[in-house]
């Protein structure tokens, strides 16, 4: 799925460099389950980035499939992220004036789907994760653990081939966290995603078929 | 999707759309009233200029003063009486003599600048009048002082001799020799006849006089009734007033030019000319031409007379050219600006949003058309209570409808050429003005239209503003990377 070759990503903050990344060479095969772990500053989140297409390696390819991600423009990474990858985020990111269903359809907005379509699936989705009676609910009226499952059915609803995940328990009790995970290892089996998932959680990790660990840009295998 | 996430951030966000709404609101509401006011103001001063240059006249020309020669003396008008003038009884003399001069400010020139003018492409009717007043002259002095009377352009009242036991007075109206064969064009264009009957191509050469309602009523005139001009005596035929407003016309009284040239011993000669252009667009390049034809001559259109408009109604116009425009353009920029500055607000409180829908897929495009439809809409819901509060701003100003007093002719007699100073421009000073203010001052109810022009600029500058803010806030919006924007803390 995923080839990156010498991957380096660096930042320039006020005149000094900060290299996030550094000489990263790594292979995810289609539909496996990836865990990252790492200290914080670590390059988690960059490395997450660059899988996600939002960001260009400073040097080095990241390949998805047959697309080398940093030779395309904005608009063919963008329609890339639109049709291949899911993203779920800590702070779960939505849209506050939207209602549930709505957020999830705006993962649909950018594939031109006919109106009704796109609410059907919306709805099917949110169904799928047990929130069916909640659709027309805004996020404030939402638990934290409803509005992450609000964000994975967003992040769901396209049929993604994977699916990326920044600390997406961080935010939840270990309860609704278990939940969380378990959710998101019954999608993968059943889908076939391949599920690349950021935490600080130990246990959340040791559900993965494999773990990664990233210090100071370095990437290592556990 | 853009429907719905449009409609629920304008819900949502409704004190963010309140506010710019609303201060685009009050700045296409001024400009509607600002526009309509101004648009009255123009109508009032045509209607004003109407009532002295009559209807339709494109350009008047008329001449500055000659500047008098050094060590030449020109004698102005003043009054000769004879050893035996006046009638003697009881030991003191009673002297009366009137006669016609050219106002004050008018320099009479060559008729044949009409046929000059008239010959000018892009001129389709003109007409040259005679404006004139008459001076009457009467007192009583004590007999054996005869001398010569005072000029007329010292002081009124005082003897000749300061002997005492004399007096003066003078009395000025008004008189305008016009073409009886009733011309399209010039003074009498608008007035309407209200008794009587007007001056027709028979009256040449005849005693004839048509007289301005006002001054027939102050001066107890009636049609049949006589009226001494220069010492002659003429028939009163018809009574006139101003279409366009109860006040006066243009003049006191309207004679044959022929008549009006041989009694102020003037043959041939006239004071203005009054030309109607053959397309209204073209009154610029007609100015040009008639200047080029008549290089000793002042050539002015209305907008230049329209400047010379004084009393309340310069003042309203004033008024809104200046405060009027100002205020609607610094308020425009203000509303610009604020709806400007809350998109902008509103983009960087929304980056994480924005990240999070990049990241998920939307394009810039999709993003930066999210961002201009809600600016848009602002500017159109602003647009609708302006235009709405601007209906109601005009509607009021028309209820109230201001009364505008306008001096035009005054401005017509002093304005022009200035105030030569010289000895043969001392011919009654006090006297033509007193007149001429006399016979113009206009009152006229201010009328503001309301054009669907002006509701265009409205709906215009409304959706400008919308679009201006939009770009603005849609270029932020397109510029944030993705990455960076959702590191962003909300
Ligand atoms: N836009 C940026 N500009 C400058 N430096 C950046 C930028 N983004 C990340 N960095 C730096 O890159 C390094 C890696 O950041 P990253 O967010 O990937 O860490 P992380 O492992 O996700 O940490 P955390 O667990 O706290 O989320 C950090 O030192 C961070 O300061
Ligand atoms: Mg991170």
């Amino acid at each position: 799925m995923y080839e990156l070759t010498n991957v380096t990503k660096n930042y320039t903050q006020s005149k000094r460099k900060v290299v996030a990344l550094n000489d990263v060479t790594l292979s995810i095969p289609k539909g496996q389950s990836v865990a990252i772990q790492g200290p914080t500053g670590g390059g988690k989140s960059t490395l997450l980035h660059l899988l996600g297409a939002l960001e260009r390696p400073t040097s080095g390819t990241v390949t998805l499939g047959e697309d080398e991600l940093a030779a395309l423009g904005d608009s063919r990474l963008a329609r890339i992220r639109a049709k291949e990858i899911g993203f779920v985020f800590q702070g779960f990111n939505l849209i506050p004036t939207l209602s549930a269903q709505e957020n999830v359809e705006t993962a649909l907005a950018p594939l031109g789907l006919p109106t009704r379509e796109r609410r059907e699936r919306a709805v099917a989705a949110l169904e799928n994760l047990g929130l069916g009676d909640r659709a027309t609910h805004l996020p404030f009226e939402l638990s934290g653990g409803q509005q992450q499952r609000v964000a994975i059915a967003r992040a769901l609803v396209k049929d993604p081939e994977v699916l990326l995940a920044d600390e997406p328990t961080g935010n939840l009790d270990e309860q609704t966290r278990d939940e969380i995970m378990d959710l998101l290892e019954g999608l993968w089996r059943e889908k076939g995603l391949t599920l690349i998932v950021v935490t600080h959680d130990t246990a959340v990790a040791k559900r993965a078929q494999r773990r990664l660990h990233i210090k100071q840009g370095k990437v290592t295998e556990r | 999707m853009f429907g719905t996430y449009l409609a629920r951030e304008l819900f949502h966000r409704r004190k963010q759309t309140i506010i710019v709404a609303i201060g685009l609101a009050i700045a296409i509401a001024l400009v509607i009233v600002v526009n309509s006011v101004s648009a009255g103001v123009r109508d009032a001063q045509a209607t004003a200029l109407q009532s002295v240059y009559g209807v339709g006249t494109a350009v008047t020309i008329t001449q500055p003063p000659a500047v008098p020669v050094a060590g030449t003396t020109q004698r102005g008008p003043g009054f000769d009486f004879g050893a035996g003038a006046g009638n003697t009884a009881d030991g003191s003399t009673t002297i009366r003599q009137s006669r016609l001069v050219t106002g004050r400010g008018s320099t009479a020139f060559d008729a044949t600048a009409l046929a000059t003018a008239q010959a000018v492409s892009g001129v389709a009717q003109a007409t040259a009048t005679l404006a004139l007043n008459n001076v009457s002259f009467s007192g009583t002095l004590p007999t054996g002082g005869q001398r010569q009377a005072p000029n007329a352009g010292a002081p009124t009242t005082g003897g000749s001799d300061g002997a005492g036991g004399s007096s003066f007075s003078v009395d000025t109206f008004s008189v305008e020799g016009v073409d009886v064969a009733g011309a399209a064009v010039g003074p009498l264009t608008a007035t309407t006849l209200i008794d009587g009957r007007t001056l027709a191509a028979s009256d040449l050469g005849k005693n004839v006089v048509v007289i301005d309602k006002s001054y027939a009523t102050s001066a107890t005139l009636a049609v049949g009734g006589t009226l001494a001009i220069a010492g002659t005596n003429f028939t009163v035929i018809g009574i006139v007033g101003s279409t366009s407003s109860d006040a006066a016309t243009a003049s006191n009284t309207y004679i044959p030019l022929d008549v009006a040239q041989s009694l102020s011993t003037l043959p041939g000669k006239v004071t203005s000319i009054y030309v109607k252009a053959t397309s209204a667009s073209s009154v610029g390049d007609l100015k040009t031409a008639l200047e080029k034809a008549l290089p000793n001559s002042t050539v002015s259109t209305q907008a230049d007379l329209a400047s010379t408009v004084s009393g309340s109604l310069s003042t309203a116009s004033d008024l809104v050219s200046n405060l009027g425009t100002w205020l609607s353009v610094i308020v425009l920029a203000a509303a610009f600006l604020l709806a400007i500055l809350f998109t902008i607000s509103g983009v960087g409180r929304r980056t994480r949003e924005f990240g999070t829908l990049k990241a998920i897929g939307w394009s810039n495009g999709r993003i930066v058309r999210q961002v201009a439809g809600e600016s848009l809409v602002h500017g159109i819901i602003g647009g609708i209570i302006g235009i709405a509060v601007g209906l109601i701003g005009v509607v009021i100003v028309n209820v109230v409808a201001p009364t505008l007093t306008a001096s035009a002719a005054a401005a017509k007699r002093t304005g022009l050429g200035g105030a030569g100073g010289g000895p043969g421009d001392g011919s009654a000073p006090g006297f033509g003005q007193r007149t001429a203010q006399a016979a113009s001052t206009t009152n006229i109810t201010l009328h503001a239209p309301l054009t669907l022009s002006i509701i265009l600029i409205a709906v215009g500058l409304a959706i400008l503003g919308g679009l201006l803010a939009g770009a603005i806030g849609g270029w932020r919006a397109a510029r944030l990377r993705p990455a960076e924007a959702l590191r962003s803390v909300a």
